[in-house]
C-alpha cells in the first residue's frame, strides 16, 4: 500500500527531471491525484507500468474535464487622493483566470492488486487553455485501454493527443465540428430539422380528389 | 528508465498477398442486441481479415451531459438504460461512487439485497450471452430460447421487486429504495434451487457439441497479456487466464463474506469464453445460496442519506463495480452544488471493444460474427 507521496516521491527518485504535484481530494472518498507535466508524462506513464513495485498495468478509465475560464473580483487596498487628502482605499479589481482542459486517468494493478489505498492512482494533466493549445502527449503507447477513451475526449472535449495512432472522432459524427461536452457548449435547437413538403403535397391531394369528382360526374 | 524501454501493444499489419486483391466490406448488423447500430469496416484478402474497425455511436444521445444537467438522483433512471440487460449491476455501480463521494453507508440488509440482486441480474446477463453467442453461430433458436426461458423467471421477480422487467431502478444512495415484497425471498430459493438444472442442460446440450468446438475452439484468441494491456474486463479477461475479479480485489458491499472460486480459462479463446460464463452462473448460485440464508433483517437506507438537496461536499470520487461484462465505473466530480459537475460513466462494452481487431485479424470472415458475439457487449453501454 502507497499513498499518493509515496508514488511521488517514488516518480522524482526514478525520473528527477518530472514535474509532478499530489492534488488533494477534500471529499470523504479520499482519492488523491498526481498532477503531471505533459511534458514528461510519457517517461511518468511509463515508469508507472514498468516499476516492479508499482506495476500499474492496468488504466481504468481516462477521461476529460472542462474547466472554463473564470472571472475573479480581488480586493486591493490602493493609496489614492480624494479631495486633496492622501487616503488608503479599497478597490475590487477584477481579472480572468484562463481555463483549461484537463485529463484524467485511473491506474490499478493487475498483477499486484490494491496498490494505492483507497482507490485508484489517478493521474491528471492540464492543457494550456483552451482554445488554441489543447495538446497533451497521448498515453496510449503505454496503455491500450485509453485508445477509444483518448478518442471520445478528443472528439467531447477537443484536447488533440498527440502520438495516438488513430485520433478521430469515436462518438459524433465526422462532420460534427463543436465539442457537445464541454461546458460552455450550446446545442442548437433541433438536428434533424428539415422543412417537409407540407403544402404542396395538401395542394397536389386537392388537385387529385377534383380529378376524382369530375370524372365520377 | 527510458521511454523506448517498455512494449507498446499495437495490432500487426498484415499485408494481402500473392495476387492481392483486398475487398472492403461494412459489415453488419446482424447481432441481435446491434439492431442497426454497430458495424465493422472490415477489409479481406480472400476470406481472411486483414483490418477491422469497429464503428459506432450511433445511438450516442450523450447520457453524460443529460446527467450533469439534472440532481445526482435524476440521472439514476437514466443509469438502467446503459447495458438494459443489467439494469441492477448499473445502479449500483452509480450509487457506489455517489456514496463514496458523499461517505454514507449501506446499512447491513441493504448490502445483502445488492448482493441478491446483482447475482440474478449477472445469471441472466451470462445465460442471454450464450444464448446469442449460440444463435450467431446458426443454431438459430433452441439454446436462445432455453436462456430466455430461464431469464423470464428472473425478470418476473424483478417485476416484483422493482416494478419493471428490464429498466429496472432500485437501488438509492445509501441503501434501497423498498423494503422487500413478502415472500419474495422465498420465490427466488425456489428459482435459485432450480437453476443447476437448466445450467446442467445447458452443458449437456452445448459444452461437448463438436460444431461449438470446431468453430469456437483456437478461434479469435486474446492473449493475457494484452488483455491487460488493453483494460479488457469480465469474463473475456478471465478467459485468458488472468485473476482478476473486482469483487476479490476491492471487496465492494460485502463480498468478502462469501466464498466463491473465480473461474480461469487457459486459452482465451471463443470456447473459453462461453466456459467462463458458464462456471461463473454456478458460481452466483452459490452466492446466492449463501446471501439468502444469511440475509438480516433491519433498516435498508442509511439515515444520512437524503433524496431532496442532495448536495455532496465538494471533491470527487471513482466507484467501480464487477458488472456481468466487466468493469464498470463511475467517475464523479462535485462542485458543491446538487448537480455533478462531472460525471462519466467507464463502460466495459466499449473497452472490451478495443481489441476486437486484434482478435479477429487472420481469422475468417465467418469468425468475425462468432468472435464478436463473444465479446457480449450492449450498445446503449458503448455509446451512451
Amino acid at each position: 500500500m502507497k499513498s499518493a507521496k509515496e508514488i511521488l516521491m517514488a516518480i522524482q527518485s526514478a525520473l528527477p527531471g518530472a514535474q509532478v504535484e499530489v492534488v488533494l481530494n477534500p471529499s470523504p472518498s479520499g482519492q488523491h491525484s498526481l498532477r503531471i507535466d505533459p511534458a514528461s508524462a510519457l517517461a511518468v506513464a511509463v515508469f508507472l507500468r514498468e516499476d516492479s513495485e508499482l506495476a500499474l498495468d492496468y488504466c481504468s478509465n481516462a477521461t476529460g474535464v472542462d474547466w472554463p475560464d473564470k472571472e475573479v473580483a480581488e480586493k486591493v487596498k490602493v493609496a489614492k487622493v480624494v479631495e486633496g487628502v492622501e487616503q488608503v482605499v479599497e478597490e475590487t479589481i477584477k481579472h480572468v483566470e484562463p481555463g483549461y482542459l484537463e485529463a484524467v486517468y485511473h491506474l490499478f494493478s493487475m498483477k499486484k492488486g490494491p496498490v494505492n489505498e483507497p482507490g485508484p492512482v489517478v493521474l491528471r494533466m492540464r492543457t494550456v487553455n483552451r482554445t488554441d493549445q489543447v495538446k497533451l502527449p497521448s498515453l496510449t503507447p503505454v496503455w491500450r485501454s485509453v485508445e477509444f477513451q483518448e478518442r471520445e475526449i478528443f472528439d467531447l472535449f477537443g484536447i488533440v493527443f498527440t502520438g495516438h495512432p488513430d485520433l478521430r472522432r469515436i462518438l459524433m459524427w465526422d462532420e460534427f465540428e463543436d465539442h457537445p461536452m464541454r461546458r460552455d457548449y450550446v446545442d442548437p435547437d433541433d438536428y434533424e430539422y428539415e422543412p417537409t413538403p407540407h403544402d404542396e403535397v395538401l395542394k397536389r391531394a386537392e388537385e387529385q380528389k377534383a380529378k376524382a369528382a369530375e370524372v365520377t360526374q | 528508465m527510458t521511454a523506448t524501454a517498455f512494449k507498446s501493444y499495437r495490432p500487426p499489419i498484415i499485408e494481402a498477398d500473392g495476387d492481392g486483391e483486398v475487398l472492403e466490406v461494412a459489415m453488419g448488423p446482424h447481432h441481435p442486441s446491434t439492431h442497426g447500430v454497430f458495424r465493422m469496416d472490415v477489409a479481406l484478402d480472400g476470406e481472411r481479415v486483414i483490418r477491422l474497425k469497429p464503428v459506432f455511436g450511433y445511438l450516442h444521445r450523450n447520457h453524460e451531459k443529460i446527467a450533469e444537467k439534472g440532481s445526482y438522483l435524476a440521472s439514476m433512471p437514466y443509469t438502467d438504460r446503459l447495458d438494459y440487460f443489467c439494469s441492477l449491476t448499473n445502479n449500483w455501480a452509480y450509487a457506489l461512487a455517489v456514496e463514496k463521494l458523499a461517505g454514507l453507508e449501506v446499512p447491513e440488509r441493504a448490502e445483502y439485497i445488492r448482493v441478491i440482486t446483482a447475482e440474478l441480474t449477472r445469471i441472466q446477463n451470462h445465460a442471454s450471452a450464450i444464448g446469442f453467442l449460440m444463435q450467431e453461430m446458426g443454431a438459430s433458436g433452441t439454446p436462445l430460447m432455453y436462456a430466455f426461458r430461464e431469464r423470464e423467471k428472473i425478470l418476473d421477480l424483478f417485476e416484483e421487486l422493482t416494478g419493471s422487467r428490464m429498466m429496472c431502478n432500485y437501488m438509492r444512495f445509501g441503501g434501497c429504495r423498498s423494503e422487500l415484497p413478502t415472500g419474495w425471498l422465498e420465490k427466488v430459493k425456489v428459482i435459485v434451487a432450480g437453476f443447476p438444472a437448466f445450467i446442467d442442460e445447458i452443458e449437456a446440450l452445448l459444452t461437448s457439441n463438436e460444431i461449438l468446438m470446431a468453430r469456437a475452439q483456437g478461434v479469435g484468441v486474446l492473449t493475457p497479456e494484452l488483455a491487460v494491456n488493453a483494460g479488457i474486463t469480465g469474463p473475456m479477461l478471465r478467459a485468458a487466464g488472468v485473476n482478476y475479479d473486482i469483487r476479490k480485489v476491492d471487496h465492494y458491499g460485502i463480498y468478502d463474506r462469501f466464498t466463491f472460486r473465480v473461474p480461469l480459462g487457459d486459452h482465451g479463446d471463443i470456447y473459453d469464453r462461453y466456459m467462463i460464463r458458464v462456471l461463473e452462473m454456478r458460481e452466483s448460485i452459490g452466492i446466492l445460496e449463501q446471501a439468502i440464508r444469511d440475509i438480516p433483517a433491519g433498516p435498508i437506507m442509511d439515515p444520512k442519506s437524503k433524496i431532496r438537496g442532495f448536495r455532496p461536499k465538494v471533491g470527487e470520487a471513482y466507484g467501480r463495480i464487477e458488472a456481468p461484462k466487466g468493469e464498470l465505473g463511475f467517475y464523479l466530480i462535485s462542485d458543491g452544488t446538487s448537480n455533478p459537475y462531472r460525471y462519466r460513466v467507464r463502460p466495459p462494452s466499449l473497452i472490451n471493444l478495443t481489441v476486437l481487431e486484434d482478435m479477429c485479424l487472420g481469422q475468417n470472415v465467418a469468425d468475425v460474427v462468432l468472435i464478436f458475439g463473444s465479446v457480449d457487449i450492449v450498445l446503449g453501454e458503448v455509446d451512451r
